[in-house]
């Protein structure tokens, strides 16, 4: 269409009526997402970093700017590192635990042929829990006085929230109990769709069951791998129902996460809006990093 | 208005738990400022007009029977909205940085201080010295309301802490049913008393150790019998590492490492803290006067004693007043005005069993019938009530310095109390 003209206009495409109402066409079609993005996301988020800049206080509203200062406040908040220690802690292992056992039942519902609806049934069931529900049954199954469990952790002397470590523990089941299904499910999918022709000629050369996996199902799963652990990253990093409902980031302040931290700065006690932006961009911009260095790692190997 | 959709937006999407919750409905137009509650006269309006109030969820049963009293004989109509305890200050928070708090709103008494000092009620001094029995007012809430001569609040629900023990299980453990133990040292050895009975699931006694507004509600009382301060007069330094608040740990440590006490107490954090009482499985216990109506069996009730004697209580309980973006202040006054009648303060809480919030109507008919009322209402004149701007902060939240010094005195026996004493100054004093 253009070939005709002049190189000077070549650059700028002509002005028709018809190229203009494509152009508010194009514009029309992207509106809705277009507001629905500014609205809900680049809205709240610049407010955010408006408030991790001002002196705000939750009772008060924006009393102006009060900059580095929040940042400091956030980063020597007494629970700081603590909570940043926790939270990795808890991420490592819930993410190793959940890959794993996830994985060994996607390929044992696979494997059965009997009991593949049933398996994959009860295993799915729990996803259909709401988080904090799940917390708060999980609350009255942990609890000393009310719980099924009480007499038995009377007669062995321990509770299941009463220490650091059972805390942890207690929490990390729940999580699995949780989302184990949600992530065998994703695992099936990827396992569905690796080649069932790729295992027949591994077994026609004499692979055994476990050079199997580490040569074929692995590498070939790896797409799969890498959506569940950045889910299950950032998922763990940002934990906060099931520590508040479970524990309150008790006993002894020994499970506090950092979206906990930002809670409490926010809402128990200190009421200060502004520190708690501060810690929740820091806390993003730790988690952008994270998922690039995920990402890449990720798509590195493929190449 | 706009502007304020888009902040409650932005501290939606921030706090990735999505835990603010706002009523968006009640910031609709607020040009018309209504008529103040002084204007109104001493009665305020009674004019068919709708009124929203708040409170936390401890405190539903008073409330609950205070408003259904006042719909049923006013014009005016409260719809009451009961919020669980732990949201109750991010609810609050919310709503008052988008204009959106309810007419009325009650509030924990230790929090007072700070929400009458950040601006959320509105001033009724003139209404309040209105009332001719303003002198027998409970003091310690009005006290807890007053800002810079200004009075903001009046006592909705006096909640105090008492020790109440089982008759019958202090029969069983051969302790005399009829007399309350008189120090500390007398609470511990009737708690022990009770443990040696070796009943399946019946302990001395039972507390909150990991719940800093029980704490707080039930151990200052024994510092204080002895005569001793927690607080400094401005609430800024704490001084609750003086040789009788060290006691009162050490005979909670004694008890602890004995097993008289609740194993379950370890990690309560305050949903519970009372059942195992109100279930008839603990000898004796600091406890909450409001439950007294709903304790089933025959329980003794006297003040709290120090290691030395005496006693105290903990003037606790919730104020209430008008909130600053309260359009109907005058009807909001009519409901007030009412409370503090000698028809709601009777008719209503004593005939309830509850605590009266005036002095000259703490011996009623009611209190005639049961001596424990007579009890709780004497104890409720020694009580004390603190007041500290950063109160929450340093007691009643999860990560408290305060659940710190308690939980590493009584359950490790770590020798750290001053060093964590100077933790709760260092933040009563930011």
């Amino acid at each position: 269409m253009t070939t005709t003209a002049p190189p000077a206009r070549a650059t700028r495409p002509r002005s028709t009526p018809q190229r203009r109402r494509q152009a508010r066409q194009g514009w029309l079609y992207a509106l809705p997402t277009t507001l629905f993005v500014a609205l809900l996301f680049f809205a709240p988020l610049l407010l955010v970093f408006q408030m991790s800049a001002s002196d705000w206080p939750l009772l008060s509203g924006n009393q102006g700017l009060n900059f580095p200062e929040n940042y400091t406040d956030a980063v020597t908040n007494r629970f700081f590192m603590d909570s940043v220690w926790f939270t990795l802690l808890y991420t490592v292992l819930t993410t190793v635990i959940l890959l794993a056992l996830s994985l060994g039942l996607a390929m044992l519902v696979q494997e059965s042929s009997r009991w593949k609806g049933f398996l994959r049934t009860s295993f799915l069931v729990p996803s259909a829990l709401g988080l904090a529900s799940a917390s708060l049954l999980f609350y009255v199954l942990y609890s000393p006085f009310a719980g099924p469990f009480a007499d038995l952790m009377q007669a062995w002397g321990f509770t299941f929230l009463g220490t650091p470590e059972g805390a942890l523990w207690s929490t990390i089941f729940l999580i699995v109990w949780r989302f184990a299904g949600f992530y065998m499910l994703l695992m099936l999918v990827g396992l569905q769709g690796i080649s069932e022709d790729v295992y027949e000629a591994a077994r026609i050369d004499g692979a055994s069951r476990f050079q199997i996996f580490r040569s074929i199902t692995l590498p070939l799963l790896r797409p799969t791998l890498a959506l569940t652990t950045v889910l299950c990253v950032t998922g763990s990093l940002l934990a906060f129902e099931q520590f508040y409902i479970l524990t309150k980031g008790g006993p002894d302040n020994s499970t506090i996460t950092v979206v906990q931290l930002i809670y409490n700065i926010a809402f128990q006690g200190q009421n200060d809006l502004g520190v708690a932006a501060a810690l929740s961009v820091i806390v993003l911009a730790a988690l952008v990093v994270v998922n690039i260095v995920q990402i890449r790692a990720f798509a590195r190997k493929e190449d | 208005m706009r502007l304020t959709h888009r902040r409650l937006r932005g501290i939606a999407g921030m706090f990735i738990a999505g835990a603010v919750v706002v009523g968006l409905g009640a910031c609709a137009g607020s040009d018309d400022p209504g008529t103040s509650a002084a204007e109104a006269g001493p009665e305020g309006i009674d004019d068919g007009s709708t009124l929203t109030l708040w409170t936390r969820a401890p405190l539903e049963k008073q409330a609950n029977l205070l408003v259904d009293a006042y719909n049923e004989t006013h014009e005016n109509q409260v719809e009451l909205t009961v919020v669980p305890n732990d949201d109750y200050v991010a609810k609050v928070g919310a709503a008052a940085g988008s204009g959106g708090l309810p007419d009325l709103f009650a509030a924990d008494i230790v929090y007072v201080p700070n929400w009458v000092e950040q601006g959320l009620f509105q001033d009724i001094t003139d209404n309040i010295d209105g009332l001719d029995f303003k002198d027998e007012i409970n003091k310690g809430h009005l006290s807890a309301g007053t800002y810079e001569g200004g009075e903001y609040v009046l006592p909705f629900v006096l909640d105090l802490s008492m020790l109440f023990w089982n008759k019958e299980l202090f029969a069983e453990a051969g302790l005399d049913p009829d007399v309350a133990p008189a120090n500390m040292e007398e609470y511990a050895e009737a708690a022990k008393a009770v443990q040696a009975l070796d009943k399946p699931d019946t302990y001395g006694t039972a507390t909150g150790l990991a719940c800093g507004g029980c704490l707080v509600f039930t151990w200052f009382p024994s510092i204080w019998a002895d005569g001793q301060e927690v607080l400094s007069d401005d609430g800024t330094e704490s001084l609750l590492a003086s040789d009788t608040a060290k006691s009162v740990y050490d005979t909670w440590r004694d008890l602890w490492e004995s097993g008289a006490v609740l194993p379950s107490s370890q990690d309560e954090a305050g949903p519970t803290w009372t059942a195992a009482f109100t279930e008839g499985n603990v000898g004796l216990m600091f406890y909450p006067a409001t439950l007294l109506s709903s304790t089933p069996f025959d329980a003794g009730v006297a003040g709290i004693p120090g290691p030395e004697g005496g006693a105290s209580t903990f003037v606790g309980g919730d104020g209430i007043g008008i909130s600053k973006d309260s359009d109907k202040a005058a009807q909001a006054w009519n409901f007030l005005n009412w409370m503090m009648s000698e028809e709601a303060q009777v008719g209503v809480l004593a005939a309830n069993n509850d605590v009266v919030s005036r002095g000259d109507l703490a011996v009623n008919e009611y209190s005639e019938a049961d001596e424990r009322l007579v009890t709780i209402n004497e104890v409720a004149a020694q009580g004390d009530t603190p007041v500290a701007i950063n109160f929450q902060q340093a007691f009643n939240a999860p990560n408290s310095p305060w659940l710190t010094m308690v939980r590493n005195a009584v359950l490790e026996g770590t020798d750290t109390v001053d060093a964590d004493n100077e933790e709760i100054t260092a933040i009563l004093s930011q």
